[in-house]
Order: structure tokens, then sequence, then C-alpha cells
């Protein structure tokens, strides 16, 4: 933990038994044993495996709170207030709201971020990648057993203008320690040909994005790859199941650049089910901003995740002053 | 050796997903598939396949030169299918006013300097920068997307490039 950090931490000395650490934030309280996450709040308790809290709380923490509602599963997450964010239990979930046994509480970004870091730190054991897909990663069980710093403070890459541009986010190489994944073996490494004139060099660019893709060493982690003004291209590497269910605020774009995801797709304030979308290469769709979204990926894919950045659209969507789909037609 | 399989789409040989429904309308999620559109369009028709308010990705059948455009904005080019040259110009005067929304056709090559060209493959993409002026050329039946605004050459065909029902 950082000794800048400007918001303080509630945390117990590590367990006796567990070695774990147990955390308030709020009146909402974590704990963790050998195999379980659990959750307290006022009017109630929720129990989740530590290997989906961890890949949950992983992308929460690596996405700054994402855009919208981040939920760890059907009960317990977060949404995005962009500058303040709510943490929630049950506000999402139609049997617990209309039990009455919802429960919210809202944060300065900063200031949960802090705890939520912390938790993550005190809770990945040594061995145990959250943004790595299962067959790749040691098992996320057990009592504390030392730590996993590397893996969960990798930074989001974004992109200013484009991947590869001189002086943006460089390319991956087995140099810079981004060998190409075991999934996307056959994926070709072969370059664009870039023939800049004179004082052209910064304008004439291109790389190869899917050989890119093909040495992500994260999964469910889309990155800024190529800006423009506020459309934001962002490519990621999926395998096995999206850690969270994504609620997003505003309509979100997929195209699927190879292989499968099948995205279960349910109400965003209830959780009813809507849909199943099945996405093969070159398919496009769009989420729309009422819903919730999981995807399954069976093999290690690439999907371009495609988002407009504007912090004008939550409002204009609340207020219903622009559609919850992106087309009518 | 790894004999692990991936996946990718091409003109010759695509198969598209969908949508199944249990409770909502397919035409809630715009699906299309960018191989098909690409496939049922003539030559460097600029078809958008997604749109976020005033953005847009475009989906072009690259066959034979292209005209030449002009844009005030970045765009970026990914070629999801063959083998795209694209040409880059700086035009000698700018030809699109520089609060210009999209791509716009030019009636002939503009006048300008040479910015160099780039010869991109399936994955690779492509600057397509402000201010330049740019023309594509394929050998043979190519498919790009390109990220942009929509603009007067953006191609807007919901309909019939998307499931309406299950
Ligand atoms: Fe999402």
């Amino acid at each position: 933990m950082s000794s800048k950090t400007a918001y303080s931490v509630d945390a117990t000395e590590p367990d006796n038994y567990y070695g774990y650490r147990r955390f308030k934030k709020g009146k909402f309280a974590f704990r963790r044993d050998e195999y379980f996450v659990h959750i307290d709040w006022p009017k109630g308790s929720h129990t989740l495996p530590a290997d989906a809290f961890l890949r949950a709380l992983q992308r929460d923490v690596a996405w700054n709170f994402f855009y919208g509602t981040v939920n760890f599963d059907s009960v317990f997450g977060t949404l995005n207030h962009y500058g303040t964010v709510d943490m929630f239990a049950g506000t999402f979930n139609d049997a617990y709201k209309s039990a009455g046994l919802d429960y919210l509480e809202t944060y300065n970004a900063e200031d949960l971020m802090t705890t939520f870091k912390a938790i993550l730190d005190d809770w990945t054991n040594a061995g145990y990648d959250p943004f790595a897909a299962p067959e790749e990663t040691d098992q996320a069980y057990g009592r504390k057993h030392g730590d996993n710093r590397d893996a969960i403070n990798r930074l989001r890459v974004t992109a200013k203008r484009m991947v590869g541009i001189p002086g943006d986010t460089p390319v991956r190489t087995d140099k810079t320690g981004y060998p190409v994944n075991r999934q996307f073996a056959d994926v070709e490494q072969d370059v664009p040909e870039v023939q800049a004139e004179p004082g052209f060099e910064k304008e004439v660019a291109a790389f190869n994005l899917f050989a890119y893709l093909s040495r992500s060493d994260v999964t469910w982690n889309p990155s800024v790859c190529s800006v423009v003004k506020e459309s934001l291209y962002c490519p990621t590497s999926e395998e096995f199941t999206l850690p969270v269910e994504h609620g997003n605020d505003r309509v979100e774009w997929f195209m699927q650049m190879s292989d499968e995801i099948v995205w279960v797709v349910k109400d965003k304030d209830t959780g009813r089910p809507r849909a199943r979308v099945t996405c093969k290469p070159g398919d496009i769709c769009a989420m729309p901003a009422d819903i919730r979204h999981q995807g399954f990926s069976p093999k290690r894919s690439m999907l371009l995740v495609w988002e407009n950045a504007s912090n004008e659209i939550p409002k204009l969507i609340n207020e219903g002053r622009a559609p919850v789909v992106p087309v009518k037609f | 050796m790894s004999d692990v399989k991936t996946v990718f789409g091409s003109l010759a040989n695509y198969q598209k997903g969908g949508v199944a429904v249990i409770d909502d309308d397919p035409k809630n999620y715009v699906f299309s598939n960018v191989f098909e559109v690409a496939d049922k369009s003539k030559p460097y028709e600029r078809v958008a396949v997604g749109k976020n308010f005033q953005y847009v990705i475009e989906c072009v059948r690259a066959e034979g030169d292209s005209p030449w455009y002009a844009c005030a904005h970045d765009e970026f080019a990914l070629v999801m299918d063959g083998k795209v040259e694209i040409r880059l110009v700086k035009p000698t005067d700018p030809l699109v006013p520089e609060d210009k929304s999209g791509a716009i056709k030019l009636a002939a090559a503009p006048k300008g300097k040479k910015m160099g060209r780039v010869v991109a493959g399936r994955g690779h993409m492509t600057l397509l920068p402000k201010g330049s002026a740019y023309q594509f050329h394929a050998d043979a039946p190519s498919v790009v997307t390109i990220q942009t605004i929509a603009g007067d050459v953006t191609i807007e065909r919901w309909s019939e490039i998307c499931q309406t029902a299950e």
C-alpha cells in the first residue's frame, strides 16, 4: 500500500488462522476464508467464491470502476458516477429490492478504490493471477500465502492516438515481456509494410492488432488502442467467463474478431433474462444501455470493445433524452 | 507443436451467430456481420455497421482502386480480410473544413506531397491521419473496417444488414 494514500483503510490485523485481514468500508464488512468471501451490510449478508470475487475486484480496480455498473454477481457491485461511486448489495436484484433488503453507500471514487486495492492486495495469494484464464494460473484458495503484486498492479494500456506510433503505447514483443499466448500460437506475427516519406514518420503508421492481441497476458481487460475524439477502440483477449456482469450506462459495441463468445443478457435493473447473443468472427452488435451482459469465451478470442467516452451520455440516457439503443430501423 | 486453431472470418468463409431472444427484440442489438456486409456491397461503399451517436464503424469492400478521400480528423482502417494498400498524400491546400465530421470523397487525386504508403494484411490497423488524403487499393476483394465519424460518404442501411427477427 502506498504511504502517500490520502484515504485510510479500515483493516484488522491478519486473522490468526486464515492469515487474511478483515476490511470495513462504511457499513459494509468484508472477510475471506480458504474458499469464500463474505460480505455483510446492515440488511444482509452475501457469500461468493474467493476466485470469482478476486477476478471481479481486479477488473473493477483496473478499470477504475469502468462505465456504469460492475456487478460482481447478481447481488454485489459498484455503480460509477465518475467522481463518486456507489457500492451496493441487492440494488439491482428484483428479489432483494422488493424485499427491502437492498443497501447502497456512495463514496468518493478514490476513497473506495483505496480500500478495494487493499483488499485485492491482501487476499491475492502467491501464484494466483486474477487477470489470467483459469488454466493459466494457480488457484486462489487456501490460507494466506504470499502475494502477487506484479500481477495485480498491471497498468491498463491507453493509447493516445494509436498503438505503435512513435511516442505512443508500444507494440508487444518477446523482448518486452509479451510472448504469444498459448491459445494464439497460430496467429500470424507479420507486420504491415510501412513506407513513410521523410517528415511523415509519425503520421504514416500501422501495426498488427491481431498479433498485439495474441500477446496480451490478461483476459477481459479492454485497453484503448486507437482514438477518434471520444470514440475509443478497446480491443481485448477473452477466455473463460467475463468476471462481472457489466451494466453499461451507455450503448457499447462488440465486434468479434476471432473465435466465439456467447453473451448472456439480462435486464440492467432487475436481472431478468432478456437474450442470448452468439458472436462469431466478423459479427458486430450493440449492447443496449438498459441491460447487463456477461460473456463466455470457450477458446481465447479477440474482441473489439467499442466505447463512446463522452461524459454527457449517461445523463442524456437517464433523463430519457437519448435512446437506450444506438439505431432505430 | 501446438494444435490450437484460431478462427478468423473471411469473405470466402464466414459464419454468423445471432440473437436468441428470451424477452427482447433482436433489433435492439443491431446485429450484422462485416464479411456478409462486404460480400453484398459494391466496392468502396462505406456502410455503417456500428453507430454510437456521431461515431461510426464503416465496413468497406476493398476491390481495385478506391476514390480519393480526405478527412479533418483521424480515422483508423483495420483490415479484416485480404491485403490492402493505403496511399497517403498531404494536400497542398486543406480540402476539408476543420470542423467537418467524416470523410469526403474527392473528385480526383489531390495536389500535394506524398506522405507514404502502407500495405496492410489481415489484422493490421493503419492510421488515416487528419488533414491527409488517402486512397485504398486491393488486387483481390478485401474487407476493411474504418473507425470514424458519420459523414457524407457514410451509408446507413440497417434494415438490410441487421437481424430483424429470430
Ligand atoms: Fe461491457
